[in-house]
């Protein structure tokens, strides 16, 4: 049985037609979409260096990376030299607290996911890794107010200790030179750690659990105790892995604002070697200053921070994605 | 990779086990335990930030701090959050409304039509992902509050720049569990590309679209800095009008926690304690929802 040929004006032709056009016209709607995904970051670049062209203008490009003294009431309309705003303290303080951070986070994430994939009673898995992802739930100004009120008291004899029994060595000295009196890169690298843990800690499950297991069978086949199985049939094969969770992890520790800012001290008028000192980093000093931003081109130079900020975190993003996205082809 | 373990053993005493294995064993208990001392020690800290909240927060929180605005002088004692509480959900709700159908339609056109611009914008959904919330709260800044001042919506705006990567990575992760059979199905009935992703993909998704929905309004309910630059806040009144200066409970909590009065910081604790509370109802919630509507299990009889 054939169905009469329809010609080109029939309804049928005329309904196909019409599908076509809203199919495509979907097509176009949910492209669109991705377009504007890039169009945000894009625009995002655009619109921070608009907002930082008066200061760069007057002060020059460069002036902003070669000082560490944020002075606001020092700029005036006219003047150009020297550049009121340093911002080089933020970046080191950015840096000194994000590194404090990974080395006390990542050991720990490291530890705790290989527990939950490898060690843990099967039935305690699942629970124990819902509330290490808990941790990752609790709000930073949460984390910032616990820590002024509950973490600083309690760090406060480490503090002390260490930097009175390590404070007068020569090498590491200066480094750990007290007083501590409580805000400090320190302090904020211990609240960053716990506020990145359970990032770099989800990664590195995800990175574990693909590890082969034949091959963790095979080592336990061979006599191999449960740590030497991890020693040697999960952890070689996951270095990569746990490489590109820790800079994803940086990536969010070089971003957070409020915890940071609430626990730092907010010194803004130069670099201290001792992480027992106050500080502040690039986004504390933006949430800080923003709204009550009175001096001459005060909110320009904060987007001079903000611009450098976006700068370094898609730099730190992008090369954590690489890795890991690298690290998944090699183990799959 | 060195392999100790392959190495024959130099001596074996047929009898007695080998000297070596207790030193393996011992380390072997050893480093066990101190993965599971470290593994103790995380959900201890997990406990003392919620226990400490939950204490200091249950001290003041009750009705007069559901239902009434703070006092104007910050020292005074009394007074309570409402204001942030409405505005949070205003905010918040705004952000959704913007963030959820341009993520869903983001994530269709990366998985579904996939293509070069496609690749683009998974690429740049994750460069989103990484780009820190107070940078964003600058961007609303530069682009809304400079031309129409410090508002509700913009700050709904720069929360729904946060979850937009947020919905579109989880959208997009759900949407590839969708068997292809199905898209197979609907296709050879003649049905189009179109209906077919709206008829039959996203409701065999929805449930795990919701999931990522509330796990992104969740972070979006608990971010302070963007708000810090675009909603500013206000203490004074409950504002409904979202194109007004409003106040959310995470501004609140910040403003009264660094202010050094006593009264401001019970209001504050009492503040976190609700936030907390939001947040983990939407988590937990977000979770449960997952477990019992993921595509492949529970769904064939």
């Amino acid at each position: 049985v054939s169905v009469a040929p329809t010609g080109p004006r029939s309804p049928l032709t005329h309904t196909r037609e019409r599908l076509r056009r809203g199919d495509a016209m979907f097509h176009t709607v949910v492209a669109a979409t991705s377009v504007l995904v890039i169009f945000i970051v894009a625009a995002t670049a655009v619109f921070l260096v608009f907002q930082a062209v008066p200061a760069l203008r007057q002060y020059g490009i460069g002036s902003f990376l070669g000082s560490d003294r944020w002075a606001p009431s020092e700029a005036t309309p006219t003047s150009h030299k020297p550049n009121p705003y340093g911002i080089l303290q933020f970046i080191y303080g950015t840096v000194l607290t994000s590194v404090i951070a990974m080395l006390i986070a990542v050991a720990v994430a490291v530890a705790v996911a290989l527990f939950i994939t490898d060690l843990a009673p099967l039935w305690l898995r699942r629970p124990l890794s819902s509330l290490v992802d808990l941790l990752a739930a609790i709000p930073s100004v949460v984390y910032g107010f616990w820590g002024v009120f509950a973490l600083l008291p309690s760090l406060a004899p480490i503090g002390t200790w260490l930097s009175t029994a390590l404070g007068g060595l020569p090498v590491i000295g200066p480094v750990l030179a007290g007083p501590f009196f409580g805000p400090s890169y320190f302090a904020a690298g211990i609240v960053l750690a716990i506020m990145v843990l359970p990032i770099v800690a989800a990664l590195c499950r995800e990175v574990f659990t693909i590890a082969s297991v034949a091959e963790k069978e095979a080592a336990l086949a061979l006599g191999a105790t449960k740590w030497e199985m991890l020693r040697m049939a999960v952890l070689p094969r996951s270095r990569s892995g746990i490489m590109g969770a820790s800079i994803l992890g940086l990536g969010r520790a070089i971003g957070e604002t409020i915890a940071v800012t609430m626990v730092i001290g907010n010194d803004v008028l130069g670099i201290s070697a001792s992480i027992f000192h106050q500080g502040a980093t690039m986004p504390s000093v933006i949430a800080n200053e923003f709204t009550e931003a009175t001096q001459p081109v005060h909110v320009s130079a904060l987007f001079v921070v903000a611009g450098w900020l976006f700068v370094i975190a898609l730099i730190v993003n992008i090369i954590g994605k690489l890795i890991i996205r690298r690290a998944g082809e090699t183990i799959a | 990779m060195s392999t100790g373990l392959l190495d024959p053993p130099t001596q074996s005493p047929p009898l007695s086990p080998p000297p070596y294995g207790t030193r393996r064993r011992f380390v072997n208990t050893a480093r066990t335990t101190v993965l599971a001392l470290v593994m103790a020690a995380t959900i201890a800290i997990l406990l003392w930030v919620l226990g400490y909240v939950a204490a200091q927060g249950l001290q003041y929180l009750g009705t007069e701090f559901l239902t009434q605005t703070p006092p104007g002088n910050p020292s005074d004692p009394g007074g309570g959050f409402v204001n942030g509480i409405i505005g949070s959900f205003i905010v918040v709700g705004i952000a959704t409304v913007i963030s959820v159908p341009l993520g869903v339609a983001g994530a269709v056109h990366i998985v579904e039509y996939g293509g070069r611009m496609a690749r683009y914008a998974s690429f740049f959904t994750d460069v989103m992902v990484g780009v820190p919330t107070i940078v964003t709260g600058a961007f609303v800044y530069a682009l809304w509050v400079v031309y129409f001042g410090f508002s509700g919506l913009a700050g709904g705006i720069a929360l729904a720049l946060v979850m937009l990567p947020l919905v579109i990575r989880a959208t997009a992760e759900i949407l590839r569990l969708v068997p292809t059979e199905f898209r197979e199905a609907s296709l050879a009935l003649g049905i189009t590309r179109a209906r077919t992703i709206i008829s039959v993909v996203l409701p065999t998704a929805i449930s795990g679209i919701v999931t990522g929905v509330m796990l992104a309004v969740a972070r979006a309910m608990g971010e302070t800095a963007p708000l810090l630059l675009t909603v500013l806040g206000n203490d004074l009144f409950v504002e409904f009008n979202p194109t007004q200066r409003m106040s959310t409970l995470s501004l609140q909590i910040f403003g009264n926690a660094i202010t050094g009065f006593h009264a401001a910081q019970a209001r504050a604790w009492a503040g976190a304690l609700t936030l907390i509370a939001i947040v983990l109802i939407f988590t937990i919630t977000a979770r449960l929802l997952a477990r019992r509507g993921s595509i492949g299990k529970g769904r064939q009889p």
